[in-house]
């Protein structure tokens, strides 16, 4: 049986049969669950895909965390589950409190729509495990809300902590040291800006998310094995 | 019953690119006086609460659960008794 991952749907996602799409090509197993479930359905691993969750009412992300399947997320994450939050995602995870920092409107307070280069930092995360150190993926971004930024004392523990995954090669958004996505403690829990699901084949101009998306379901694999 | 307006703005040291943009239009109209711009929210809601205090006090840990994001932004509370 191939390895389930669940992909999260809010009112407002948008990127959630893109994801599903290019996980199945890897040969995985994607489920939508809508936010109103209150359980994964025992998944492997949680991916709570780009969009619009709720409208961004309040600000981004803000109101996701209120979802009934939200109660889920927490605990797959807290019992060592791969959660994984792209794009309106990484600002529910870190709304959620499950990721540290916010994501504020870009330094140039415009909307950005691009392929960017991002290097890949830490490797110990269920996201960049299968990545090369120092490599550099090219991604699309598409957003508003992608600024990155917390306080001083967070910087520096995700810096000691090796928790900075992935970085801007060429900073398009302002984000504080450049921080593309961050992981949490443990590595289980990873939030990033770009879309590695939109870069998932050369049709689609790049397939270097590849590397990331096959990492995810090979850390979902040897969690459903244990 | 009580109203209470919520002030949310960027903490300090946070980037506000919406004040900065309206900041560097505003010359535009001829106002060249103009600095300190900054964009926030206001919040206004009507709460039952025993008094004043206790009315603040509710408003203030929504702010700190819900209606503010403490990592980016400050709030500011002010209350009034609605008459009844």
């Amino acid at each position: 049986m191939s390895t389930r991952v669940a992909v999260i749907v809010f009112p407002g996602t948008n990127c959630e049969l893109d994801v599903q799409h290019a996980l199945e090509q890897l040969g995985g197993t994607a489920e939508l669950v809508f936010h109103t479930e209150t359980s994964l359905g025992g998944a492997d691993a949680v991916v709570v895909p780009g969009g619009f969750a709720h409208g961004d009412y309040l600000r981004t992300g803000a109101l996701a965390r209120f979802s009934p399947v939200m109660a889920a997320v927490g605990e797959h994450a807290a019992a060592g589950g791969p959660v994984v939050g792209i794009c309106n995602g990484f600002q529910v995870l870190t709304e959620a409190g499950l990721l540290p920092g916010a994501l504020q409107k870009n330094a140039g307070l415009k909307f950005l729509c691009e392929t960017v280069e991002c290097r890949v930092d830490s490797t110990h995360s269920v996201l960049t495990s299968g990545a090369a150190l120092g490599a550099v993926l090219r991604l699309p971004i598409n957003h508003f809300e992608g600024n990155y930024i917390c306080d001083a004392a967070t910087l520096d523990q995700l810096r000691a902590d090796d928790r900075i995954v992935l970085r801007y090669v060429d900073n398009p958004n302002g984000a504080l040291d450049d921080i593309a996505g961050i992981r949490n403690e443990h590595g289980n829990v990873v939030g990033l800006m770009p879309h590695p699901e939109r870069a998932s084949d050369t049709v689609l101009g790049s397939a270097d998310g590849v590397v990331l998306l096959q990492s995810l379901l090979d850390a979902a694999t040897a969690r459903s094995a244990v | 019953m009580f109203e209470a307006r919520v002030d949310v703005k960027h903490l300090p040291g946070i980037a506000d690119p919406q004040g900065a943009t309206v900041e560097r239009s505003l010359p535009a109209l001829g106002y060249t006086n103009v600095s300190e711009v900054h964009i926030g929210k206001l919040i206004r809601l009507v709460l039952d609460a025993s008094d004043e205090a206790a009315a603040r006090a509710q408003v203030a840990e929504m702010c700190e659960r819900l209606l503010a994001n403490p990592v980016i932004e400050a709030y500011e509370i002010q209350i009034s008794e609605l008459a009844s």
